[in-house]
């Protein structure tokens, strides 16, 4: 029977609890439990006592209450104790006495300032107990909720909602319950805002239905217009026609008439404005840039309406068609990169010659960075041109724990007939100067 | 230039990619003449008859350019040698190989020549005087390694030129010269 009234208990001083079939406290409105500790008694400090001792029960803390619920049926009935009532909390001071008995905390309530001392017997962590109990006690609960509620007789609104159910009956969050409710309310909103926006799609999907009919019949036009190899053509209709197409690809929309012809237009523009574009970070790169370093670049410089990689890929390849200086090229590895006509491989080439004959290098030999620094390249592209060095003869390789290192292949100047005669021509007696500047 | 012993070492014994074994095939097929070569004139000069591939044998390494042949690449010089006819794998782990930087024919005419040399057209001899007796002082024959010793007596014994037979004790085998 759930009864808001208190009982005083026989002595005079708790309170009855009511409790459950279950043994669990009923709560009052807006009360939370705070903390449980088992084994705890509770007697009167006075002398004469002024209550009857609670031996062995559960002590349970709420906002509002310290319940004591007995656990085994010894006659004992459960009691609480209002933090209301409660005066005055001592401090507990640890001391050697103290480490030998059993915890306790001893409070001052009224009516009569009567001294109550808990005593925990049971093992449960009696230090977050006691900072609960101050918390608890200094948080006052039961005073808003009094302060709310005659304020809530005089004006009913505006005010700060206390327990599960706010002032407004609106529902409030507080424990388990309120988070099960929180979510709740937020799928709720999520799904509504999903159904607004699912309205302005099918807006949206309806207008494109028109759009999509509106280039077929443009698309119809053009195609039963007259091509530009027939002779009867009138010029404004020609005029119109080539406008329409460039109307359509400035949409994005795949013209179908050059389609068989040279692929889409719209990869053909894209091709060649990808070619101007691809000038000036080709030759920041060194002449070589990777094909995902140019997807990164040129979509960066579009900002919106960005290609897809396939729509790159597809431009790179038209360029053979077209006269543009620039080419895509596979390696072995499968890297794709884009590069410079003019950066043909004999170029590179050359340039790696120059680099291995130097006397330093001849005498050290040179590492991809190495390579990279001086042919201002990426890594990655400088090790595949060493490699490819490596495969035509002009470089062979040493393999340390430093690493790996390629040198100007000399095997082919060395006469295995011969093996100590050194041609007066060629880089072998190069390499003989560069080695012996250092040796004493 | 280097110099192992009284080996004169020829420049290239001093550029590291000597000591790598290159994937690239043609350069690897010069890499792999130049060490033959080097590998058997070290070896005469120097009178080796036996290489043990994971053995400190100086030629594969160079501690002035702190670099050594991998196995790996040991194996691939050695077994071209072998396959040159030039070397024997004494085992099919490959890990000694004999050096015949005279071939075994070749020994075999040494032999004969150093019978004439010596006047010992019918005369006996123990294996061991062949190769360590006062008349093989000075001579190709001094220390010459048993078995390939023993491998070009067995040819000129198959063309009939001495007969071997054996001593008194085991290691006391004998030759008669009928040369």
């Amino acid at each position: 029977m759930a009864s808001g009234s208190s009982s005083i208990g026989i002595d005079g001083f708790f309170e009855n609890a009511e409790v459950t079939t279950s043994g669990r406290p009923v709560l009052r409105r807006n009360e939370v439990e705070c903390f449980l500790l088992s084994s705890v008694d509770i007697d009167s400090e006075d002398d004469p006592p002024r209550f009857t001792a609670l031996r062995s029960g559960n002590l349970i803390l709420t906002t509002h209450r310290l319940i004591w619920i007995p656990s085994q049926s010894n006659g004992a009935v459960p009691s609480s104790v209002p933090l209301a009532a409660v005066t005055h909390i001592y401090s507990h001071k640890k001391s050697i006495k103290s480490m030998f008995h059993s915890p306790r905390i001893r409070f001052q309530a009224n009516p009569g300032s009567i001294v109550v001392t808990i005593v925990f017997r049971g093992k449960g962590d009696f230090d977050e107990f006691l900072t609960k109990l101050w918390e608890c006690w200094r948080g006052r609960a039961w005073e808003e909720e009094e302060k709310s509620e005659s304020e809530t007789s005089r004006s009913g609104s505006g005010t700060v909602a206390q327990g599960l159910y706010g002032n407004d009956g609106t529902v409030r969050m507080v424990g388990l319950a309120g988070i099960l409710r929180k979510e709740q309310e937020q799928w709720e909103s999520t799904d509504k805002s999903l159904q607004d926006a699912f309205q302005d799609l099918n807006a949206l999907m309806s207008k494109a239905k028109e759009m999509v009919s509106l280039a077929e019949k443009m698309r119809q036009k053009l195609l039963s217009a007259p091509s530009s190899q027939n002779g009867s053509t009138d010029d404004e209709e020609m005029g119109s026609k080539e406008e329409m197409q460039q109307w359509m690809l400035s949409v994005g929309i795949i013209s179908p008439v050059t389609k068989e012809s040279a692929g889409a237009l719209y990869h053909q523009e894209l091709s060649r404005q990808l070619a101007d574009f691809v000038r000036i970070p080709l030759e920041q790169a060194g002449g070589m840039i990777s094909l995902t370093d140019m997807y990164y670049h040129f979509n960066r410089a579009r900002g919106t309406e960005l290609i897809s990689p396939d729509d790159l890929w597809q431009a790179c390849t038209l360029w053979e068609k077209f006269d543009v200086p620039v080419m895509l090229r596979k390696f072995d590895s499968g890297v794709m990169v884009i590069q410079n006509k003019s950066h043909s491989d004999e170029e590179v080439m050359s340039r790696i010659k120059m680099l291995v004959t130097k006397t330093e290098t001849l005498r050290v030999g040179v590492t991809a960075s190495d390579a990279a620094l001086t042919l201002k390249i990426a890594p990655a592209m400088a090790k595949e041109h060493l490699l490819t060095a490596e495969t035509k003869g002009l470089l062979c390789r040493d393999m340390s724990p430093d690493g790996l290192r390629f040198y100007f292949n000399l095997f082919p100047e060395i006469d295995p007939t011969n093996i100590h005669i050194v041609k007066d021509f060629g880089t072998y007696g190069e390499w003989i100067k560069a080695t012996s500047l250092l040796s004493v | 230039m280097q110099k192992l012993a009284d080996f004169k070492l020829p420049q290239f014994f001093n550029y590291p990619p000597y000591f790598t074994l290159q994937p690239v095939r043609d350069t690897r097929e010069k890499q792999i003449q130049l060490w033959k070569e080097l590998i058997l004139d070290y070896c005469k000069s120097q009178k080796i008859f036996l290489i043990g591939v994971e053995e400190d044998f100086p030629l594969f390494s160079n501690s002035a350019i702190d670099r050594s042949l991998s196995h790996e690449a040991r194996e691939t010089f050695l077994s071209a040698i072998v396959g040159e006819g030039r070397a024997e794998w004494l085992d099919k782990g490959h890990r000694k190989c004999l050096i015949l930087w005279h071939r075994i024919q070749d020994w075999a005419d040494i032999i004969l020549q150093f019978v004439r040399d010596n006047g010992l057209e019918d005369s006996v001899m123990t294996v061991e005087e062949i190769r360590s007796g006062t008349e093989s002082l000075g001579t190709e024959l001094q220390g010459i390694d048993r078995t390939i010793l023993m491998r070009a007596l067995k040819l000129l014994e198959n063309k009939g030129k001495l007969a071997l037979f054996k001593g008194t004790s085991a290691d006391d085998e004998g030759v008669k010269f009928s040369v």
